[in-house]
């Protein structure tokens, strides 16, 4: 069962098989409580998702949905308890040595931290010299001063001499952040994961990073996968926008349509909490609804509730819902929705579970 | 109906003397100078803040991290530490029930100590380092209730942190679990009702929902709201998210490198926004349903306070400088109710009329996206 992100919107690469691919995968996590209990938690379950060369998809959910671990999961640092990874048609199965080693040379992580992912002990310099030493075998100080400027100049860190010689704790969050970039791209990656790359970053200078990324996609053809809490910002970006809820992905498409007419009752309630001040002058009480107390907050993942896990939530909560996991219902255009409103009068394709 | 800014020849005098009774105010800060004493020369993190709040007033504070927000919080509710400390200005409070206004800056600690909880509130942003992590919350509420009325039975108070937990809605017999039993967003609506527990007058917000989801955001700040129209307290909302403030608050302060470079109404901002620092702000939200246009953010990085540069502070990273920017430092200037410091908006400030780009929502920088407007 092969999964299908068509978006016939796309300018380009809609025929071309994925870069990397993840089919049905699952991640459970066996954790222990303080009075030694086992039990598992459910991170991610059924995900399936497709990233294209020259595409951007943007992964949106509340923290705790299993975005980063389906990041970590796609960036080979988890081994799923099911489903399979496949980068360029080939299955990923074994996580060691060699094969490892060319696995992250062609799927690079970008964590959202650029204050923990810099070793501060070393010069900017060290930090982009170890890929290139490591996945290429650059050898020669003249050889790697040239590559060491021309990753500077591509994240535009310029002069590039005045930033290869500093310390992490010397450069500004979005500074250290670049570096981070240049790191990955220092490995001439095929698939570049972006774990909340800007949220920690200072609202002045997320639209550079955004652009920048903008730019690898459509000059370098990377294949970008953008995880965010801010939907604003995944528009901004990406060409489809996937969502998430409590570890199951729940709703698909293209960034226009998924947004301006949201067909997951989770998808509107995280549209309509979304700030927007282009909303227009709208009173502020409806804006921040007085009866939103009731809306709850996302499960439990060690005991998810049975059927739909939104249906505790849901305003339009039905029988099945609370009994049977909807089945993924695909609405036209490269759109989904994994909801039973949908899958009673519309084409239903099975998924199993 | 929007309160205009006391200038600076009208200073309320500091000290406990209400010099002047200002009718709907809370608070009047004039001056207000933070600096952070280090080995060489004092770091300025606020620099001569000025602005009146009013009674049941939502005032956003809107910067980037070193902007001096923080500071300015801990400057008002007097938490902060050395090397911190207030050299000049003064923030006088006006008690709703007709006491004598009170400057924070110059009380002593026992008249802090009465005006705390009863009067002057504050919620963090991380609900965990409020609350006690070893006393169940009904404990914590019944503290702070106990401390403020010595009247009030044991029992008596737990059963008004039970009620105090309803406003917030959460069930009052979760007043008998730890902070760690409940979760982010339950631990942030809990520390809220924990601020509001004494009927405070003014409340200070410290990016209270930076921790939590979209979800839970609105949901907390749509009880914030439904609480501020019953119990009338004002609020000092403090974020980074221009674009929530612009939904939520009655008037925005924008603070850069210290200083208050705009202040005004939400929707001045948003549709005239005349310092090009504001207008940078603004553009750098994407939008959620409008067209999309190629945003370009802020180029350049906030300014070291260590040092900082001549003149006016943004000068370096703004648009629409010309000369004498680098060395006049503006000053801010009411018209209107709307304030700003800016240059291009002194009278006699610019050289020659610099076209005022035409403002309002669609007024992004013009290259379209490709791949935009598909709306």
């Amino acid at each position: 069962m092969t999964a299908t992100t068509p978006a016939p919107s796309a300018p380009v690469a809609a025929p071309e098989p994925p870069v990397l691919a993840a089919v049905d995968v699952t991640k459970h996590f066996a954790v222990r409580s303080a009075v030694g209990a086992r039990s598992v938690v459910r991170a991610v379950e059924g995900a399936t998702l497709d990233l294209h060369r020259g595409r951007v998809v943007a992964l949106v959910g509340e923290s705790g949905s299993g975005k980063t671990t389906l990041a970590r999961l796609l960036a080979g640092f988890y081994t799923p308890t099911s489903g399979e990874i496949a980068l360029e048609g080939v299955p990923v199965r074994q996580r060691r040595g060699r094969v490892e080693r060319s696995y992250h040379k062609d799927v690079q992580l970008i964590f959202q931290d650029p204050f923990g992912s810099l070793n501060p002990l070393h010069r900017v310099r060290h930090n982009l010299e170890r890929p290139l030493k490591l996945h290429h075998g650059v050898r020669g100080k003249a050889e790697l001063d040239r590559r060491v400027r021309e990753l500077l100049e591509r994240v535009a860190l310029t002069p590039a001499e005045q930033y290869a010689d500093k310390f992490p704790h010397e450069l500004s969050g979005g500074q250290r952040q670049r570096v981070v970039i240049a790191r990955a791209l220092a490995v001439e990656p095929k698939v570049l994961l972006g774990d909340e790359p800007i949220s920690m970053l200072d609202v002045s200078i997320r639209l550079e990073m955004l652009n920048l990324l903008d730019r690898l996609r459509t000059e370098d053809g990377l294949a970008l996968l953008y995880i965010t809490h801010d939907i604003a910002s995944a528009r901004y970006l990406c060409d489809d926008v996937v969502v998430m809820y409590a570890g199951e992905m729940v709703e698909g498409g293209p960034k226009e349509q998924v947004i301006a007419d949201p067909q997951h009752p989770y998808t509107r309630l995280l549209v309509e909490s979304s700030p927007d001040p282009g909303r227009g002058a709208r009173d502020r009480d409806a804006l921040f609804d007085a009866d939103a107390d009731g809306l709850g907050e996302p499960p439990s993942l060690i005991d998810p509730p049975p059927g739909c896990r939104f249906h505790p939530r849901c305003p339009f909560a039905m029988d099945v819902c609370r009994t049977q996991a909807p089945p993924r219902a695909d609405l036209g255009d490269g759109r989904w929705a994994r909801c039973w409103l949908h899958a009673a009068d519309r084409t239903i394709t099975q998924e199993n579970e | 109906m929007v309160t205009q800014f006391v200038p600076d020849t009208d200073r309320p005098d500091a000290g406990t003397t209400s010099a002047r009774r200002a009718d709907g105010d809370v608070l009047h800060v004039t001056g207000l100078t933070v600096e952070y004493v280090t080995d060489g020369d004092p770091v300025r993190a606020c620099a001569d803040v000025t602005f009146t709040l009013r009674r049941g007033e939502i005032l956003g504070v809107a910067g980037e991290s070193g902007s001096g927000k923080s500071t300015l919080i801990t400057a008002l509710t007097r938490l902060q530490r050395p090397p911190a400390v207030t050299t000049g200005g003064s923030i006088v409070f006006y008690p709703r029930d007709g006491g004598p206004a009170i400057d924070l800056v110059t009380a002593t600690p026992k008249a802090l100590r009465a005006l705390r909880w009863t009067s002057l509130s504050i919620v963090l942003q991380s609900a965990m380092d409020a609350l006690n992590p070893v006393m169940r919350l009904g404990a914590q509420f019944a503290d702070a209730l106990r401390t403020h009325d010595r009247t009030l039975t044991k029992d008596a108070a737990w059963a008004r942190a039970a009620e105090l937990l309803a406003t917030v809605g959460i069930s009052g017999d979760r007043a008998r679990s730890y902070p760690h039993e409940l979760s982010g967003g339950m631990r942030q609506r809990a520390s809220i009702a924990l601020a509001l527990a004494c009927g405070p007058e003014l409340v200070v917000m410290d990016e209270p929902t930076t921790a939590v989801d979209v979800v839970m955001q609105r949901q907390i700040l749509a009880q914030v709201l439904r609480l501020r129209r019953t119990l009338g307290f004002a609020v000092v909302f403090v974020t980074h998210d221009l674009s929530l403030l612009l939904e939520l608050a009655d008037r925005i302060a924008i603070m850069y490198a210290g200083r208050i470079v705009e202040l005004g109404t939400a929707r001045e901002l948003y549709d005239d926004p005349r310092h090009p620092y504001t207008r940078g702000l603004r553009d750098s939200f994407p939008p959620l349903h409008a067209p999309l246009t190629r945003l370009t953010g802020i180029p350049g990085t906030p300014p070291d306070l260590r040092r900082p540069p001549s003149g006016c502070p943004f000068h370096p990273r703004c648009p629409q400088r010309f000369a004498g920017c680098d060395t006049d430092l503006p000053e801010l200037v009411t018209k209107g109710g709307h304030s700003v410091a800016c240059r291009l908006h002194e009278p006699t400030g610019r050289p020659d009329p610099v076209p005022d780009p035409a403002s309002g929502p669609a007024s992004g920088p013009a290259s379209a996206r490709t791949e935009g407007g598909a709306s």
